[in-house]
């Protein structure tokens, strides 16, 4: 084992962070080659002291119980290697690896490697590849390492990723990278509760607001009316509270009673880069949260996000992403330590607490956290209806087709309209053929000035509204209660909360594959998947059908997929599809950018292709845990 | 049919779980899962998959709350209460709710238990029994049918349709929760009684019988457990006031109360 400390983080600045009962001394061969050795070099040589380096090829990796102490009172966890994170694990890309997985819990547990491509037998899956690990029991796992880059792995067994059951893995490249940098760090996320999952899902069941301290008040209410008058923020609210939707529903479980920890650290403990001036830093961000979206940014600094999902983008520069669960996203940045310490700041997206750390040249002085961002609301946009920026006064919708739209189970019926101002508004792209609006009173309005134009960069070029549709059964009763009437691929939306906020945010339309896929061959059918929920009952599903209600979704080997998801909810969805890659439809044909998780934002559509090359049963899931149960389906590849 | 495709696919699985913990790996075990196909283990491997380790989507839940635990301050202080018990799952229920007053051993309540199914988005459909009881002996069953949930503008609602050999009932309870703070709530409830037959002896007249208009102020801290006060204006109409002035019993009457709302 190679473990990697540092003295700099003293005992004191641990009290309210982690404390773990003891660090385990986990071995495993360290026989780098020296192209490996140099890159090694430049890894993780001020991450947690608490969070172990292994490198080689054979692992042996153990799941314990552990009493850990990260709010101030100590709490059972599960623990790979007995550290929060688990050890982060260096392979090298074309090596057979190793791993021998001991479950020491009293409970089956399990582990999986996210975004790996390897055989299904190996993937770690309990009830797919595998029973899981029973208790006392160890499984081994080997498979050769056929790519690069920054990937993770977790539990895949009941919550055990909520009680601490993830770690990082990094794959170096057998050819060198295009990529300068001299330092390189994991930076890993996750949120931590207290509270047992299986309290946290009742609570969620029985009071789907429980975590939420971020609803609408009277005050905001009151805020609007000074603002806009009576009429208009009546007008603002109405639609919502006919349809009994929230637009401040942005997490199911928040800061309330999670802390945000950033490799393992609470942000009282601050992770902490030593990083000198003039050095350029690699920092490979890891979301392994249960439930939590961050918004990340280092202020003061430009971030150039390198990689998304392990695999190489075009550089761009931005100033802030988004990370979904399970994603992740590597970015270079260089920091000039000499004159102020930088803070990464990850911030929850429903502004309920952050994570944090800090890039310094000298790990006693730390950058302080920025203000939070103040509390997005949802717009009509999440809820799939495409109205950006709209402001509805004195709307004229006469010569507007909007038959056909399917409005009804949207309870819109009775909307109010009038004085609607439609003139700036943009629909570019917008689908309103089909809509029914019957009894919506829109007398009056003025859409003289609407932009209903296709929009460029927007809609997939090569989108084929021929495909053959994959029949998929779809069920509408009451575990779901909204459906987006109007979807639009929303790529170059960085959603709720950052837009317009004066930062250049990433968004999915930023993410160009390094390596063209020109040569790909096209979608020869389509699977159109609706994400399904009901907030008030607190129940997920795809096309209102649950996981375990649900048949296989069948492929055939080599075959290449069209694959749409529809956001019939308001919430973000990260898809996950195991062993299979994703490639997303970001507008250039070239360059679909490959990904194992897919966030799916509300109210929107989002297609990727996907190539079944690899034999087996895989899941193909939302990454919230909560979400999950409900939210997955199992894709069968086989032969013709 | 799909069903035996989907046990072959099991049993394969399950071949390579035997194969792969023995020889750890062999990445071309999954090159060609369709060589593997046998039905064996098929029922083994189906328990397997129920199991899993994964986590309980729809768990049996049980739930009670006390919406209401209060005094008031009414002569004698009587204590009341508002309280709602289910144990289910999501499409199946069943509540146990219970609301009355008690003041100086004389005790006055509603009982009901009912089978609850979710049928639409936002409301579920119940059916069962009302128990009318008083310590004076004016007990008084009812069948009972009714929908319960969430209407348009955030309502919390209910409204029963009570139905006995003697007379037909409706009532309604409806609340809506305003937000002065994440944790400061204020809360207006009103409930209604409407009886379609005269009952002298239950105290019942026909028509608009009796509203009750709350408006409770609570402080969460946290999200289980909330003391509040507030005001309740409890109203009796037509047959049933003029019942009730026979009895030398005010027909309106407004009072200040103060109590705790919890739920686990």
């Amino acid at each position: 084992m190679k473990k990697i400390s540092t003295q700099h983080v003293s005992r004191r600045q641990f009290v309210r962070g982690i404390a773990l009962t003891s660090v385990s001394a986990a071995v495993a061969s360290y026989l780098p080659s020296s192209f490996a050795a140099e890159q090694m070099k430049k890894m993780l040589e001020n991450s947690n002291p608490d969070v172990p380096i292994l490198q080689g090829k054979q692992f042996e990796i153990v799941i314990t119980e552990e009493m850990v102490n990260i709010t101030g009172t100590p709490t059972k966890a599960t623990l790979y290697n007995k550290s929060i994170a688990g050890p982060t694990l260096v392979w090298q890309e074309g090596d057979t690896v190793t791993i021998k997985v001991t479950n020491k819990l009293s409970v089956s547990s399990s582990l999986h490697w996210h975004g790996i491509i390897l055989p299904f037998t190996m993937d770690g899956v309990p009830g797919f590849s595998y029973e899981g690990i029973a208790p006392g029991e160890s499984y081994t796992y080997q498979f050769k390492v056929q790519q690069h880059g920054t990937y993770w792995y977790h539990s895949h067994s009941a919550y055990q990723e909520q009680t601490g059951l993830y770690g990082a893995i990094v794959i170096l490249p057998k050819e060198k990278e295009a990529l300068e940098y001299d330092k390189d760090f994991v930076v890993q996320l996750s949120d931590w509760s207290d509270v047992d999952p299986e309290t946290v899902y009742s609570n969620l069941k029985k009071s789907p607001d429980y975590y939420n301290y971020v609803r609408r008040t009277v005050g905001d209410f009151s805020n609007e009316v000074s603002e806009k008058g009576l009429a208009k923020a009546w007008n603002g609210r109405k639609m919502w509270n006919k349809m009994r939707m929230s637009n401040r529903d942005l997490s199911d479980v928040s800061g309330a009673t999670y802390t945000f920890l950033m490799n393992g650290l609470a942000p009282n403990a601050h992770w902490r880069a030593l990083v000198n001036k003039g050095e350029k830093v690699r920092l490979r961000f890891i979301n392994s949260s249960a439930m939590t979206f961050f918004d990340i940014r280092i202020p003061g600094l430009k971030m150039t996000v390198v990689a998304a999902d392990g695999n190489l983008v075009q550089p761009i520069d931005v100033d802030e992403f988004r990370i979904g669960v399970a994603e992740t996203y590597d970015v270079i940045v260089e920091a000039d330590t000499d004159k102020q310490p930088y803070a990464i700041f990850a911030q929850a997206i429903d502004r309920s607490g952050f994570a944090l750390g800090s890039l310094t040249n000298n790990t006693a002085i730390l950058a302080s956290a920025p203000a939070l961002d103040s509390v997005p609301n949802l717009t009509m946009v999440d809820m799939g209806m495409d109205m950006k920026g709209m402001d509805m006064k004195g709307m004229d919708m006469k010569g507007m087709d909007m038959e056909g739209m399917d409005m009804k189970s949207m309870d819109m019926k009775g909307m109010d309209m009038k004085s609607m101002d439609m003139k700036s508004m943009d629909m570019k792209g917008m689908d309103m053929k089909g809509m029914d609006m019957g009894g919506m009173d829109m007398k009056g309005m003025d859409m003289g000035g609407m932009n209903m134009g296709n929009q460029d960069g927007f809609a997939p070029i090569d989108y084929n509204p021929q495909l053959p549709q994959m029949e998929v059964p779809r069920k509408r009763g009451y575990q779901t209660t909204m459906r987006a009437s109007n979807p639009q691929y929303r790529l170059a939306d960085p959603g709720a909360g950052l837009r317009n906020n004066g930062r250049k945010v990433l968004t999915y339309a930023d993410l160009k594959n390094i390596y063209s896929t020109k040569s790909l061959p096209k979608p020869k059918r389509e699977l159109v998947l609706h994400l399904t929920g009901n907030m008030e009952r607190y129940m997920w599903s795809i096309d209102g059908i649950p996981f375990d209600e649900a048949p296989p979704l069948r492929f055939i080997y080599g075959e290449r997929v069209r694959i749409t998801f529809i956001n019939d909810t308001m919430m973000n969805h990260p898809m996950h599809l195991h062993g299979l890659w994703s490639e997303l439809e970001t507008g250039d044909e070239n360059h679909l950018p490959k990904k194992h998780t897919v966030v799916v934002q509300p109210g929107s559509k989002i297609s990727f292709r996907v190539t079944m090359d690899a034999m087996g049963d895989w899941p193909f899931h939302c990454h919230m845990l909560y979400h999950m149960m409900g939210m997955f389906r199992r894709v069968q590849v086989r032969m013709a | 049919m799909k069903i035996f495709t989907h046990v072959i696919v099991m049993a394969t699985l399950s071949c390579f779980l035997t194969l792969s913990n023995k020889v750890s790996a062999n990445t071309d075990l999954a090159a060609d899962p369709v060589k593997l196909f046998s039905p064996e283990k098929e029922a083994k491997l189906i328990e397997l998959l129920k199991k899993a380790g994964k986590a309980e989507r729809d768990p049996t839940l049980f739930y009670l709350l006390f919406d209401q635990l209060e005094f008031s301050s009414q002569q004698q202080n009587p204590l009341s209460w508002d309280s709602t018990a289910w144990i289910g799952r999501d499409s199946h229920k069943i509540y146990f709710k219970t609301e009355g007053e008690s003041v100086s051993g004389e005790t006055d309540s509603e009982n009901q238990l009912l089978y609850s199914h979710a049928i639409f988005p936002f409301w579920d459909v119940q059916a069962g029994a009302t128990f009318d009881q008083s310590t004076e002996g004016k007990d008084q069953n009812w069948a009972t049918v009714g929908v319960q949930g969430l209407a348009p503008y955030f309502f919390d609602t209910s409204i029963y349709l009570l139905l006995n050999n003697n007379n037909a009932g409706v009532s309604f309870d409806g609340e809506f929760d305003f937000l002065f703070s994440q944790r400061l709530i204020l809360t207006p409830q009103i409930k209604v009684n409407y009886y379609s037959q005269d009952q002298p002896e239950y105290g019942i007249g026909s028509g608009l019988s009796s509203s009750e208009l709350g408006v409770r102020l609570r402080y969460e801290i946290n999200r289980k457990l909330a003391p509040y006060f507030g005001v309740k204006w409890q109203k009796s109409y037509g047959a049933t006031a003029d019942l009730l002035k026979q009895a030398n019993t005010k027909s309106s009457d407004v009072s200040v109360v103060a109590g705790v709302r919890f739920w686990f």
